[in-house]
């Protein structure tokens, strides 16, 4: 750890940041009545949820109700598309992350994020792993970053199929495959968060059960925040589930938030229960 | 009911369509390919005359000797100076204008939209100057370069084409940066990539063929342009002899000897055309293929 004469506050923040994250019961992520804007258009109200660290938390709702927004605001990567607003606050490990002093290029290296579509590089499936590691600035040996790529692709369960084509084209392999990728690509440079939006609708099923065993071993290490459209989905991989919706004014809103089992057996809102029971969305 | 949805017919695959709309698909294919020929016509008929009466005088001489005087006849007889001059003047005009263009179509594309207003300027200004008839690119470099040096020079030719490609390589740049995907950039940004990075790592990168290709279209039509190179780097029937000094060139020399009252002139100024129009092709078949081994990779 270095510890610049500059900045005397770094190692003690840094022993703050430690206590918060071998504290399992501190949320990795702490929504606090966030209220999320494009423009002037209000898209989500008063939103209040906390993200558990080494556990799976589902979003579900129907189209439109906000929850890729949701997932957007936590890693600051809607501001790319617009102008943007929030009201409320969003903590990762107790850090205000819409603070004017946060650089969210640090924000994001640690708060990964899987898309609905597979999106690769078209350079290498070596070079689509290491980007993230070489951006950082961080020097690393050649056999270093090979074990980095290995230790990827095996944690994405990808390793097996492609280990005999590491320099080919990420676009030459299959869509699950480029999805898998894509997480073994996050998974390089070591978030503490996972963010996945609807990671498996553009794929068939076989690579839809690969990923939700993958997400499954992921959870030992990391924390998952995972949008799905799908129920069966939501129910196998996730621990909470948040349902979300809408109503005339077009506003999302968080109606309940439970273990999962809770909200596919007894949901305590009839709105929830109406929709895990595919009577609408 | 009334509005009940009738069963479809079963009609044999083998009925043929009616006899008009048989007529007529096959009338309308033979216009396309009528049309077409014709189009062809001009473009086959001037390659075909420029191989045919360049090849008669194309030699090795051609390429490595100086212009002979008129008259002479036992002296070798080239211009082996004007292919310099024409690659030195393109070369060092692209040396300028590709980093400036792509630097200026990286700004229209990536950074454009946070100021629409200045890249609406730029973008206006740049379609403005990619029309700007040639002739006037050269005035406006006799006005900058000659006129403050006091003497037609390469440098001032290199600054005329320069100018023409510069508009096209960032209009062409821009193209190419707006094809690259959002979610590409979304996924570098989620990786920790700041501005920079996602810009040159990841969009650029990823834009090269297209930005080459674009470079490329422009060092091709700066080749052929003569009337800016009349005012500014003249000609000379020496070898070129640097950027301060006038330098002959492909286009000037074609353009006099085609004039000229002398039939070996007149011949030589169709081997010309047809060196410049192989230099040309072999620019633009470089480009497709540096294109299509990108795209091999990917
Ligand atoms: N970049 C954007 N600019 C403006 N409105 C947007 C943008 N992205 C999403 N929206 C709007 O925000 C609302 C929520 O969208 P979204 O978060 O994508 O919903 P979900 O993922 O639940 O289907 C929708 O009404 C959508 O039209
Ligand atoms: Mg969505």
């Amino acid at each position: 750890m270095q510890n610049k004469p500059s900045n005397p506050n770094s190692s003690e923040t840094l022993i703050q940041l430690s206590d918060l994250v071998t504290d399992i019961s501190v949320p990795a992520i702490q929504v606090k009545d966030l209220s999320f804007y494009y423009g002037s258009l209000k898209v989500l109200q008063g939103v209040n949820i906390d993200f558990k660290q080494n556990h799976v938390t589902a979003m579900i709702g129907p189209s439109g109700c906000g929850k890729s927004t949701l997932l957007k605001s936590l890693n600051r990567i809607g501001e790319l598309e617009g102008k943007i607003k929030i009201d409320g606050k969003v903590e990762f490990f107790g850090q205000d992350i819409y603070s004017p002093k946060v650089n969210i290029n640090r924000l994001r290296n640690q708060v990964g994020m899987v898309f609905q579509k597979p999106n690769p590089f078209p350079t290498s499936i070596y070079d689509n792993i290491l980007y993230g590691v070489r951006i950082s600035q961080q020097k690393h040996t050649r056999e270093e970053l090979d074990e980095i790529v290995e230790t990827a692709l095996k944690g994405a369960a990808l390793w097996n199929e492609v280990k005999d084509k590491l320099k080919k084209s990420a676009l030459g392999i299959s869509g699950g495959q480029q999805q898998r990728l894509c997480i073994a690509r996050s998974l390089a440079v070591r978030p503490k968060v996972l963010l996945m939006d609807e990671p498996c609708s553009a794929l068939d099923p076989i690579s839809t059960l690969k990923i939700e065993e993958l997400i499954q071993e992921l959870k030992t290490t990391l924390t998952i925040v995972i949008v799905t459209h799908n129920m069966q989905q939501a129910s196998r991989v996730s621990d909470y589930t948040a349902f979300f919706n809408t109503d005339e004014s077009r506003i999302g809103k968080m109606v309940e938030y439970a273990p999962t089992a809770k909200i596919f057996t007894n949901a305590s809102n009839s709105a929830t229960r109406d929709y895990v029971a595919g009577l609408f969305g | 009911m009334t509005n009940q949805i009738q069963e479809p017919e079963l009609i044999a695959l083998t009925v043929p369509l009616p006899i008009k709309r048989s007529y007529f698909s096959k009338f309308m294919t033979a216009l396309v390919f009528f049309l077409t020929a014709v189009a062809f016509l001009p473009l086959g008929s001037v390659l075909l005359e420029i191989i045919s009466k360049g090849f008669a005088n194309l030699s090795l001489d051609v390429f490595t000797s100086l212009p002979a005087a008129v008259g002479q006849e036992d002296v070798k007889n080239g211009f082996g100076n004007a292919i310099l001059g024409t690659l030195l003047m393109v070369g060092v005009g692209a040396l300028w204008a590709i980093p400036f263009g792509v630097m200026a179509g990286v700004y229209l594309s990536e950074f454009g939209r946070e100021q629409p207003k200045s890249a609406s300027v730029i973008r206006f200004t740049t379609r403005i100057l990619s029309s700007v008839p040639s002739i006037v690119v050269g005035v406006f470099a006799y006005g900058v370069i000659v006129a403050n040096f006091k003497s037609f020079s390469a440098l001032a030719g290199s600054f005329a084409l320069g100018t023409i490609m510069l508009p096209i390589i960032t209009l062409t740049t821009e193209e190419a940066l707006k094809l690259i995907p959002v979610n590409v950039r979304q996924a570098s940004a989620a990786l920790g990539g700041n501005r920079f990075q996602t810009t040159f790592r990841i969009v650029v990168s990823a834009a090269l063929p297209g930005i080459t290709t674009g470079a490329l279209l422009a060092v091709a039509r700066a080749s052929g342009e003569t009337a800016p190179l009349l005012f500014t780097a003249l000609s000379s029937q020496d070898w070129p002899q640097g950027l301060f000094d006038p330098a002959p060139s492909l286009a000037v020399l074609i353009y006099t000897y085609s004039q000229s009252a002398y039939p070996e002139q007149k011949a030589l100024a169709w081997t010309a055309a047809l060196v410049l129009l192989s230099l040309v092709v072999i620019v633009s078949v470089t480009s497709r293929m540096v294109t299509r081994n990108r795209l091999q990779t990917r």
